[in-house]
């Protein structure tokens, strides 16, 4: 049986340039991250079928859907894409139901009123699902897109800015559901953003794409920890991101938690002992020392090894990465500094990290163990 | 009160709707999508019947339709009888003097589906055909509605060009509105008067329901 991985070749010089390559497998969640204007969109467009570049190749599993060379292209609808759009696109004239049965077409028609109500249910909109979409909250719209997407039992979801338009809360209750969802059903899924938040959250892969072409793409861990990445320092900041476990929670309003390299106190999170987390430690809440400081407020001094040095020439700031046990951690600090310490790579240095510059992001998103 | 003339508009009224409607879906969905070599002319064509005289309407329509022209050769060899001044002649001028009032409302109904409810629906499975059924005639329906609304009004206004190509043949090519304007020359005020009122009715009604249309279309995308 040949595994129902998504892999992606698009190439062109104009009207939007695109330069990008990648493979997405089930389970996985590959997020597309980049300035605005910058294709992402293009790009979900391209698998999709709704946008034909010059050069491409698309393919889910054993089904070939573009192929510029060979001349094939298989239209939308023949394509079993599930596609959340930036605003939702409901069908205003159908109501919740109504949307999300229109993506049943594969089952019998008498099936489809309950398998909508199912899958409704599924993303917590039972009884509402006579509402129109202009009856519905953003929120609730965004899940009838997801229920419509999920609808069509996709061998690929792709999710464009899917919580652009949301507040924080909603933001991250739909984050969370995002991430149930998608264990539930082992697709590969592609998400276009420009939030860091999303990525961090949920991401397992990261493509990094400039001007439609591909500047970095990795496993989020190893992604995140690159001190190279400009657009990503200037656009958000850079910092490390990993998976830990929640170890203990309560004591004195603190998390502790255990990762690849030690333990962190991570500030107030009600998180559930013994729970899988995100972890995302921003690069200029970190700072570097050569001692084991004494005296301070602070929770973390974390004992590790200079793994690099990046210093953009045009910039008065530098970036080291740190190496605490299998996690890279990333730290800001100026070229001044790395000179007093004399820091240079395989040195030892203490890590120091505030407990409240550790950002706890949910539950980490499992990778399905594969093969 | 001219019954026969009345009966006349309202036959006139429904066969061009009945002719042009689906027409009219067809060519403004085409002209609502994407662009294509000559698209500004062919628009510019469509429109051209709502600003040219009514009189210049008419005076090419008699030229095509005239027993010199291979149109009217052709339906002469088929039917039997001349094309101007029979209620078919009458039937397809008011057809061609019709376009932009049918085409352009629906044109405009299309247009204003947004691009991303017509990729959801493919990205749905929906084939084109049932993306046209089910997404987008429902969608564009009050543009459809406003265009035939529009339509039946006018045909029954329409005065130039039924002179010009339909002559003035009682219970044949006599309209309502030709009716009027003969009332008048004969001096019955009150005859005229009638028939006028119950244009006036038919128009403002018309209005009404194409505004009330209008507005419920727009109260559906918020």
């Amino acid at each position: 049986m040949s595994e129902p991985r998504l892999s992606v070749r698009l190439q062109q010089a104009g009207p939007i340039p695109l330069d990008v390559e990648f493979q997405c497998d089930p389970g996985q969640v590959l997020a597309i991250f980049g300035p605005s204007g910058s294709g992402k969109t293009t790009v979900l467009r391209a698998i999709a079928g709704l946008y034909r570049p010059a050069h491409a190749m698309v393919r889910s599993g054993a089904a070939t859907w573009t192929d510029t060379a060979a001349g094939i292209f298989a239209p939308p609808h023949r394509r079993t894409v599930g596609y959340v759009f930036q605003e939702y696109a409901l069908f205003p004239h159908l109501t919740a139901a109504g949307n999300v049965a229109t993506a049943l077409g594969h089952h019998p028609r008498a099936e489809r009123r309950q398998r909508a109500a199912a899958l409704l249910g599924r993303v917590r909109l039972t009884g509402k699902s006579d509402r129109r979409p202009h009856e519905l909250s953003g929120g609730e719209r965004q899940r009838v897109a997801l229920a419509r997407a999920l609808a069509r039992e996709p061998s690929v979801l792709l999710l464009d800015e899917p919580f652009a338009a949301l507040d924080r809360d909603v933001r991250r209750h739909l984050q969370d559901e995002i991430d149930t969802l998608r264990r539930t059903f082992d697709v590969p899924l592609v998400l276009v953003t420009h939030d860091v938040e999303d990525v961090a959250r949920l991401a397992t892969h990261v493509l990094v794409i400039e001007h439609g072409r591909t500047v970095a793409c990795d496993e989020i861990a190893a992604l995140m920890s690159r001190a190279d990445l400009s657009w990503l320092r200037e656009a958000v900041g850079l910092g490390a991101v990993f998976d830990a476990v929640v170890a203990r929670t309560g004591a004195r309003g603190l998390v502790e938690i255990a990762f690849d390299g030690g333990t962190l106190l991570a500030a107030g999170h009600a998180a559930v002992a013994g729970a899988r987390v995100r972890v995302r430690i921003p690069a200029r809440e970190v700072i570097l020392a050569t001692r084991e400081p004494e005296g301070l407020s602070l929770h973390n001094a974390l004992r590790g090894i200079v793994a690099g040095i990046h210093r953009p020439g045009d910039l008065d700031v530098a970036t080291v990465q740190v190496a605490v046990g299998g996690v890279t951690l990333l730290a800001d600090v100026t070229p001044d500094a790395i000179d007093r310490l004399a820091l240079s790579v395989g040195a030892p240095v203490f890590a120091l990290v505030k407990s409240v510059s550790v950002a706890v992001l949910g539950q980490a998103p499992l990778v399905a163990p594969r093969g | 009160m001219d019954w026969p003339a009345l009966r006349v508009s309202l036959a006139l009224g429904a066969g061009t709707i009945a002719i042009l409607l689906p027409l009219g879906v067809w060519f403004g969905r085409l002209l609502a999508g994407r662009d294509f070599p000559g698209k500004l002319l062919v628009e510019a064509l469509v429109t051209v019947p709502l600003v040219l005289p009514p009189t210049v309407l008419g005076f090419y329509l008699l030229v095509t339709f005239g027993a010199r022209s291979p149109l009217g050769q052709a339906f002469q060899a088929v039917v039997g009888h001349a094309l101007p001044f029979s209620f078919a002649g009458l039937l397809l001028a008011s057809v061609i003097a019709n376009i932009p009032f049918m085409v352009q409302p629906i044109q405009r109904g299309f247009e204003a589906i947004p691009g991303d409810v017509r990729d959801a629906a493919a990205c749905c499975g929906l084939s084109p055909w049932q993306r046209f059924l089910r997404i987008e005639l429902p969608l564009a329906w009050p543009g459809v509605l406003t265009g035939a609304i529009l339509t039946f009004a006018h045909t029954l206004g329409e005065f130039g060009v039924v002179l010009m190509v339909g002559g003035n043949l009682p219970g044949q090519t006599r309209t309502l509105s030709v009716a009027i304007y003969d009332r008048m020359q004969a001096f019955d005020d009150h005859g005229a008067g009638v028939m006028a009122a119950t244009l006036l009715v038919v128009a403002v009604v018309t209005l009404m329901l194409t505004t009330a249309l209008s507005r419920r279309a727009s109260l559906r995308r918020v």
